[in-house]
C-alpha cells in the first residue's frame, strides 16, 4: 500500500570552517600523493627507481649554482603573473587574458628596445620600455573590463580572444623586425650595444626579476589587505548587494582592477623580453598565463601563499623536464606531471569545502 | 575560380576540426559547464587514434591491413580517451564541484603535454630520423573519398573530396542542432544549463545531464583531433602541429551563439580565415601583413561577444549558469 | 458522518527546523473537492511550509498525510504531482528562455511533441479562461503571465488538488480579479484549490471556508459566509500580548524627515510606492506596518539613496533647520552631506555585512573611506568591533571570525551595532529581531529605544504586531504600496492595524496621529526657535 520512503544514504553538505591546519594537512596529503603517482608514472616510464626519481627532480631544479637561478628566475615570473591576476580574481573576475597581456607588454618593450636603440641613453629606453609595457597590458586588461563594467560581457571568453590577438600581433612586428630578413625571428634585439637590456642587480642578471617580484609581491598583498582599493575589491568579489549598500561603484572598481592587473602582466613581459630573453617570440609567456590562474586560485589570492604554490609548478616543470632530458623522453612529460598535481589539487578542495553526512533521521528532507 | 576552387577544400579541411571541437563544446556548455580543457581533449583524442593505429600498423604490417580495423581501432582509441577526459572534468567539477575555469586550464595543460609526450614517445619507438609518425597507410582509409568524386569535376571537388569523418562532423553537428532544439533530452538539458535549480524542482537528473553532456562534448571534440591528424595531415603527428585550434573552437562556440547547425557554415569560414592570409596577396614585401589576417577569427568573435552581450536578446546570451557548479542545498 | 470524502487530510502534522524551532506543530487540516479554502496567517505563522510538505518540497517530521483516504509519503515534487497535487510557488520556477509550452512540459517523459503540447494547452486555457500565447518566452512576459504558465503547468501535469502560495501578492486589481474567475472555474470542475493569504478582503470574496494558523499552529477553520474580518484578524493575529517594551515619550520631537508624493517602479515595471506622504520626527520610533512587499523594502531604500525614485521628494531637516534633498543621492553622498543615516537591512548576510569577512572588517564597510590617504584605517574598526562585542554581548570567538559563522542574534548584533555606532540622526531597521530569540530580540529593543531618547528619528519596519505596537510612537500601515493609515502607537488595537494592512481604508491616510505631529508639522516654524 504505502510507496516506501526513499531517502538517499547520504548528502552532502557545506562543511563548516576547517581550522588551518586541518586544511594545510588535506592539502599536503593531495600533494604527497600527486607526487607519489608522478614517481610511479616516471619509474615505469624510465625503469629509474620511483627514490631517483625525487632525486633527480631536485637535481633538475637545484643541480647546480646556475639551475638554481634559473629555477628562481622562473619562479619570480610565475610568481608575478599569478599575483598580477589575482586583484581580478578577488574581485571574481576571470581574467585568463594574463598571457596576452603580458604578450603586449614584452611586445611594447622589445618595441622601444628596437626603434629607440642608439637614439636615446639605455637608461631612458629602460624607462621608456617600462612605461610602454605598463600601459600595454592596461590597455589590454581595460579592453574587457569596460566591456564587463557596460554590457556585463563575459570576461572569461573576451579575455580569452584578447590573447590571440595579442599573439598576432606579435607574430606581426617579429616579421616586420626579423633579422635577418625572412627568417621569422628577431634574434638577440641589440646584441652589440645592449640598448635597453634591463640593469643587471647585485652583480647578476637573475636578480632584477627576483627583486620585482618580491616587491610586486609584497605591494599586492597591502594593497589588497590594507588600502581602501583593495577592500571595495574584496567587497564586490564577495556580495555585490553589500557593494551597493555601502555605495561602491562597481563599474569603477572593476575598470580600476583590471588596469591594475594588466599593468603587472605588461610589467613581466617587459621582463621576461628586456631582462631575461631580449628577444621575443608569440611563445615567450609560455602558457604562463594560464599558469598563473591556477597558482593564484590554488593560494587562494594570497599572494604570499603564491610563493610555495608557484615553486611547486616550477620546482616539477624544471624537475620533470631534466628527468625527460636524461632519459630521452619527451620534454612534454613535464605537463603531464604538472598536470596531475593540479588535479589533486583542485580535487582536494572538495574535502576542504564539504563533508559527507550519511542519514540517521529516516525521512528527515530538511 | 582555380584559386577559388583549391580555397574551398581546404578551408573546410581546416574548418572540420573546429566543427567537432565546436559542437561538442556547444552541447557540454549548454549543461553549463565551461569545458577550458577542449583543446587539451582534441590532443588526447589525436594521439590515442594514433597510438591505437601505430601498433595496429606496426603488428600486423602495412601489406595485410583491413580497412574495417584501421578506421575503427583509431576511432574506438581516440573516443576512449576522450571519454576518460570527460569523465576526470565531470568527477571534478561535477561531483567535487571544482571551479571549472580552474580544471579546464589544467586538463588543458595535461592534455596537450600528454598527446606530445607519447606523440614524442612513438617517434622515438620509430626510430626515424624525422620528429614525426606518419601513418599513411590508415590515413588512406581515412580520407578516402567516394570513388567517382574526382570525376565531377568542380562538383566533386568542393562537396564530395573528403574522408568520411568530415561528413559525420556535419552529420554530428546537424544531429546535436536537432536534439537540442527538438527533443525533450535537448530540453531537459538546456533548462539544465539555464537553470539547474529549476530543473531539478522539476524533476530532472541535473548531474546525469551534466555529466552526458560533458562526456559526449569530449567524445565528439576528441574527433577533431583524430580528423586533424588522420585525414588533414595525411597521418603525419609532430608535435605542437595541432596549435591552438581548440582555442579556437571554443571561440567558435561564441561566434555561432550556442547553436551547433550554425557552427557548420561558421567553422569553414573560420577554416577560410584562418588560412585566408596565403590567399590575400600581400607581396613578398609585406609578408607581416598575413599575421594581421589571422587576428580575423579572434576579432570577429570579439565582436559577436560585445556585440551580443550589448543588444542583450535573451536567446543570443550564453547559457544562464554557464561556468558555476550547481549545489542544490545552496539555492 | 455524512461528510464528503476529504481530497488531502494533514493529521498532527509537525515541522521543524533546527533544534525546537517550531514551523508547525500538531497541524490538521482537511481540503475537499470543489471547494477553495483559505489558508490564512501572519508572516511565518507557517502557512508555506505546510503546503511544502503536501508539494514535496519538505517532509512532515511527524504526522500523516491522506489524499483520498489513503495513506501516503510524499518525498519529492514528482511524488506529489502523480498524487495529482501542484503548488504554484511565490517565486516561479520556471526556465527564462524557454516558451512557455516547453516549460509546461519540462521535466515530463515520453517524445516531445510541442505541437500536440500547444494543443493541450489550449485546451486547458479555453477550459478555464486563461490566457497564454504557448509560442512565449518566459523572460518577455509579465508577472502575471508567469504566473498563468505556472497554473496551467500544474494542470497539464493533471493535478486536482492545487495550491497557490499569495498568488495576489504580485497581481494588479484587475489581474487579480481575472484570476479569482479562474479560480471559480477550476472549483466548478471539482479541484480542490488552497490560496493561501493574508489579505482578508480577498478571503472573503473568494473561499468557501477559512483554516487559520498562528505561530505554526492549527487555529480554526470557519465557513468564509458565517464569519467576518474582525472574527478572522481576532484568531490570526490572537490576544494582545505584553511584552514590556519601555516606550518614554519622545523628548523634543522635532521634523527630520519629510517624505513627500514619493513613488517608486521595480525592475519588472511594477509600482511599488505610489505618492506616498510621510514626515519623520526625531526621537520617535515610526513603525511600518504592512503585509510583507507592500512597499517597505523600497520605502527605506529609497531614503537611504539605494532605490531609482520615480517621482517625488526626501528633504532631510538639519538641527538647524537646513533642508536637505535626498533623492538622487547614492549612500556616499548622502554620508558627504553630513546627514547621519544607517540601515539596518533585511537581508543582513546579503546585504548589510560580507558573510566571510570577520568583525572587523565588517565594521569598515562603513568608515572603510575615512581619513586621507590610500590605507584603511585598521585600527578603529578593530576597537569599534571589541567594544561592540562587548557591549552588546556578542558570543563569537574572537574579532577575526567570519560573521557567517556566528548565529542569527549575533550576526544582527553586529549589524545594529556598527549602524548605531555611527550615531545617527535616522536610523532605519527592517524586521530587526526576524529570526532571533527572546533575549537577543530583547537587547535589539533596548538599543533602539536608547537611540530614540538620544533623539534620532528611527524607522522601525516589523512584521510582528504586538512589537510594533509596544515599540512605537506612531505605527504607519502601508497597503499596496500606499499610506493606508497613521495611528498613535500607545491608542491602536492590533485589530486595527490588521485591517488596515489587508484592505486599502476608503478614506486612506486616515490619520489619528499623537499631538506632537499634529501641531509641529511645519518645518518653518520649528527651525526658527
Amino acid at each position: 500500500m504505502e510507496k516506501k520512503i526513499r531517502v538517499p544514504l547520504f548528502h552532502l553538505a557545506k562543511r563548516e570552517e576547517l581550522s588551518k591546519k586541518k586544511k594545510f594537512i588535506i592539502r599536503i596529503i593531495a600533494i604527497v600523493a600527486a607526487l607519489l603517482l608522478c614517481a610511479l608514472l616516471t619509474a615505469l616510464a624510465t625503469g629509474i627507481n620511483p627514490l631517483e626519481v625525487y632525486g633527480s627532480l631536485v637535481g633538475g631544479a637545484f643541480g647546480s649554482v646556475r639551475k638554481t637561478w634559473i629555477t628562481l628566475q622562473d619562479l619570480s615570473i610565475l610568481l608575478l603573473i599569478s599575483v598580477a591576476l589575482t586583484p581580478a580574481f578577488t574581485m571574481k573576475f576571470w581574467n585568463i587574458g594574463g598571457e596576452g597581456q603580458v604578450l603586449v607588454g614584452g611586445l611594447a618593450t622589445a618595441a622601444c628596445m628596437i626603434l629607440l636603440e642608439n637614439k636615446i641613453p639605455s637608461v631612458l629606453i629602460m624607462l621608456v620600455s617600462f612605461i610602454a609595457a605598463v600601459l600595454a597590458g592596461a590597455l589590454w586588461g581595460l579592453i574587457p573590463a569596460v566591456c564587463k563594467a557596460k554590457w556585463n560581457t563575459n570576461e572569461t571568453l573576451m579575455t580569452l580572444m584578447m590573447n590571440y590577438i595579442a599573439t598576432q600581433l606579435v607574430s606581426f612586428f617579429v616579421i616586420i623586425w626579423e633579422v635577418p630578413k625572412g627568417s621569422g625571428k628577431i634574434g638577440i634585439i641589440n646584441q652589440n650595444s645592449h640598448d635597453g637590456w634591463m640593469v643587471q642587480l647585485f652583480g647578476s642578471k637573475y636578480m632584477l626579476c627576483i627583486v620585482v617580484s618580491a616587491v610586486v609581491t609584497v605591494f599586492m598583498y597591502i594593497y589588497l589587505n590594507y588600502s581602501k582599493h583593495g577592500y571595495e575589491i574584496q567587497v564586490v568579489g564577495q556580495s555585490i548587494n553589500t557593494a551597493k549598500y555601502v555605495g561602491i561603484n562597481i563599474s569603477k572598481v572593476i575598470i580600476r582592477t583590471m588596469l591594475l592587473s594588466g599593468a603587472l602582466c605588461g610589467l613581466a613581459g617587459m621582463l621576461l623580453v628586456g631582462s631575461i630573453n631580449h628577444t621575443i617570440t608569440t611563445t615567450i609567456a609560455g602558457g604562463q598565463g594560464f599558469t598563473a590562474v591556477m597558482v593564484s586560485w590554488m593560494a587562494k589570492f594570497n599572494p604570499f601563499t603564491m610563493i610555495p604554490c608557484a615553486f611547486l609548478i616550477v620546482f616539477m616543470n624544471r624537475g620533470a623536464g631534466e628527468i625527460a632530458t636524461n632519459f630521452g623522453l619527451n620534454p612534454s612529460f613535464a605537463d603531464i606531471m604538472t598536470g596531475i598535481i593540479l588535479f589533486f589539487i583542485i580535487g582536494c578542495e572538495f574535502f576542504i569545502n564539504y563533508s559527507i553526512k550519511f542519514r540517521k533521521m529516516s525521512g528527515g528532507r530538511s | 575560380m582555380t584559386g577559388f576552387l583549391s580555397f574551398i577544400p581546404r578551408a573546410v579541411g581546416q574548418g572540420i576540426p573546429l566543427l567537432f571541437g565546436c559542437t561538442g563544446e556547444i552541447i557540454t556548455e549548454k549543461s553549463g559547464n565551461l569545458n577550458l580543457g577542449i583543446p587539451g581533449v582534441m590532443y588526447v583524442g589525436a594521439i590515442s587514434g594514433v597510438i591505437g593505429s601505430f601498433f595496429y600498423e606496426n603488428s600486423v604490417g602495412e601489406g595485410s591491413m583491413n580497412a574495417f580495423l584501421a578506421i575503427m581501432i583509431p576511432v574506438l582509441c581516440s573516443l576512449l580517451g576522450s571519454f576518460l577526459m570527460g569523465m576526470l572534468y565531470c568527477f571534478l567539477t561535477v561531483t567535487l564541484r571544482a571551479n571549472q575555469n580552474v580544471t579546464g586550464l589544467a586538463m588543458t595543460t595535461f592534455g596537450v603535454g600528454f598527446g606530445n609526450f607519447f606523440g614524442g614517445s612513438l617517434i622515438k619507438l620509430s626510430n626515424l630520423d624525422v620528429p614525426t609518425i606518419a601513418l599513411s597507410k590508415t590515413s588512406s582509409y581515412f580520407s578516402a573519398t567516394l570513388p567517382f568524386a574526382k570525376n565531377l569535376g568542380w562538383f566533386g571537388e568542393i562537396f564530395l573530396s573528403y574522408g568520411f569523418l568530415a561528413y559525420l562532423a556535419i552529420i554530428v553537428a546537424v544531429a546535436a542542432a536537432m536534439i537540442i532544439k527538438k527533443t525533450r533530452v535537448g530540453l531537459h538539458l538546456r533548462a539544465v544549463g539555464e537553470s539547474p535549480a529549476t530543473a531539478d524542482a522539476m524533476g530532472i537528473n541535473v548531474t546525469a545531464y551534466k555529466y552526458f553532456a560533458t562526456v559526449l562534448g569530449c567524445m565528439i571534440a576528441g574527433l577533431g583531433g583524430l580528423y586533424y591528424v588522420m585525414d588533414y595531415a595525411s597521418g603525419v603527428w609532430s608535435n605542437d602541429a595541432f596549435g591552438d585550434r581548440g582555442w579556437l573552437a571554443i571561440a567558435l562556440v561564441i561566434f555561432t551563439i550556442w547553436r551547433a547547425d550554425i557552427g557548420i557554415l561558421a567553422s569553414i569560414l573560420f577554416g577560410g580565415l584562418y588560412i585566408l592570409y596565403l590567399y590575400i596577396p600581400t607581396g613578398m614585401e609585406h609578408m607581416e601583413l598575413k599575421e594581421l589576417y589571422k587576428m580575423i577569427p579572434y576579432v570577429v568573435t570579439i565582436i559577436v561577444l560585445i556585440v551580443t552581450s550589448m543588444r542583450n536578446r535573451r536567446e543570443d546570451q550564453p547559457p544562464a549558469s554557464l561556468g558555476l557548479n550547481y549545489f542544490r542545498e545552496e539555492r | 458522518m455524512e461528510k464528503p470524502q476529504a481530497a488531502v487530510s494533514m493529521r498532527n502534522i509537525v515541522k521543524t527546523f533546527g533544534k525546537g524551532v517550531y514551523a508547525n506543530r500538531d497541524v490538521d487540516l482537511d481540503i475537499y473537492h470543489g471547494e477553495i479554502l483559505s489558508l490564512l496567517g501572519e508572516n511565518g505563522s507557517g502557512k508555506t511550509t505546510l503546503m511544502n510538505m503536501l508539494s514535496g518540497i519538505y517532509y512532515p517530521d511527524e504526522g500523516e498525510i491522506f489524499i483520498n483516504s489513503k495513506p501516503v509519503s510524499i518525498n519529492s515534487p514528482k511524488d506529489a504531482y502523480e498524487l495529482g497535487i501542484g503548488m504554484v510557488h511565490q517565486h516561479f520556477k520556471l526556465v527564462d528562455v524557454l516558451t512557455a509550452a516547453e516549460n509546461i512540459v519540462l521535466g515530463l517523459d515520453g517524445a516531445l511533441d510541442l505541437n500536440k503540447a500547444k494543443e493541450k494547452i489550449r485546451e486547458i486555457c479555453a477550459r478555464y479562461g486563461f490566457e497564454v500565447d504557448p509560442d512565449k518566452k518566459i523572460y518577455s512576459m509579465s508577472v502575471s503571465e508567469k504566473q498563468t504558465v505556472e497554473i496551467v503547468k500544474v494542470l497539464y501535469r493533471g493535478a486536482d488538488i492545487l495550491i497557490l502560495d499569495e498568488p495576489t501578492a504580485v497581481l494588479t486589481p484587475q489581474e487579480t480579479k481575472k484570476l479569482f474567475e479562474i479560480m471559480r472555474n477550476m472549483k466548478k470542475d471539482g479541484k480542490a484549490l488552497v490560496i493561501i493569504t493574508h489579505k482578508l478582503a480577498e478571503v472573503m470574496e473568494i473561499s468557501d471556508r477559512v483554516a487559520i494558523l498562528r505561530q505554526g499552529k492549527y487555529v480554526g477553520t470557519l465557513i468564509t459566509k458565517n464569519t467576518s474580518p474582525k472574527e478572522m484578524t481576532d484568531m490570526m493575529v490572537g490576544r494582545k500580548v505584553e511584552l514590556g517594551i519601555e516606550r518614554p515619550e519622545p523628548i523634543d520631537p522635532k521634523l527630520r524627515l519629510r517624505i513627500s508624493n514619493l513613488s517608486v517602479t521595480d525592475a519588472e515595471g511594477i509600482q511599488k510606492l505610489k505618492n506616498i506622504n510621510l514626515d519623520i520626527y526625531s526621537g520617535e520610533i515610526l513603525g511600518i506596518a504592512g503585509i510583507s512587499g507592500c512597499g517597505q523594502k523600497e520605502l527605506l531604500e529609497s531614503v537611504a539613496g539605494l532605490q531609482k525614485v520615480d517621482s517625488g521628494s526626501i528633504i532631510y531637516y538639519d538641527d538647524d533647520g537646513t533642508e536637505k534633498e535626498l533623492v538622487g543621492m547614492d549612500p556616499v553622498k548622502i554620508k558627504e552631506l553630513g546627514v547621519a543615516l544607517s540601515f539596518v537591512p533585511e537581508d543582513r548576510l546579503g546585504m548589510g555585512l560580507v558573510g566571510d569577512m570577520d568583525l572587523s572588517d565588517n565594521m569598515m564597510l562603513r568608515s572603510f573611506r575615512d581619513g586621507k590617504g590610500v590605507f584603511t584605517d585598521r585600527k578603529s574598526p578593530h576597537e569599534r568591533a571589541e567594544k561592540i562585542v562587548k557591549q552588546l554581548h556578542v558570543d563569537t570567538p574572537g574579532i577575526e571570525t567570519p560573521v557567517r559563522k556566528l548565529s542569527g542574534g549575533n550576526i544582527q548584533k553586529v549589524l545594529v551595532g556598527r549602524e548605531l555606532y555611527l550615531r545617527p540622526s535616522v536610523l532605519m531597521t527592517a524586521y530587526v529581531v526576524r529570526g532571533l530569540d527572546i533575549n537577543s530580540s530583547y537587547t535589539i529593543y533596548d538599543l533602539i529605544v536608547f537611540q530614540k531618547l538620544s533623539g534620532t528619528a528611527v524607522i522601525f519596519v516589523g512584521e510582528d504586531l504586538d512589537v510594533l505596537l509596544q515599540i512605537s510612537d506612531r505605527v504607519c500601515v502601508l497597503c499596496d504600496g500606499q499610506v493606508n493609515g497613521i495611528l498613535d502607537g500607545r491608542k491602536a488595537e492590533k485589530s486595527e492595524v490588521g485591517l488596515l494592512m489587508t484592505s486599502l481604508a476608503e478614506n486612506h491616510e486616515s490619520v489619528s496621529e499623537p499631538a506632537y505631529a499634529k501641531t509641529g508639522s511645519d518645518p518653518e516654524k520649528e527651525g526658527g526657535n
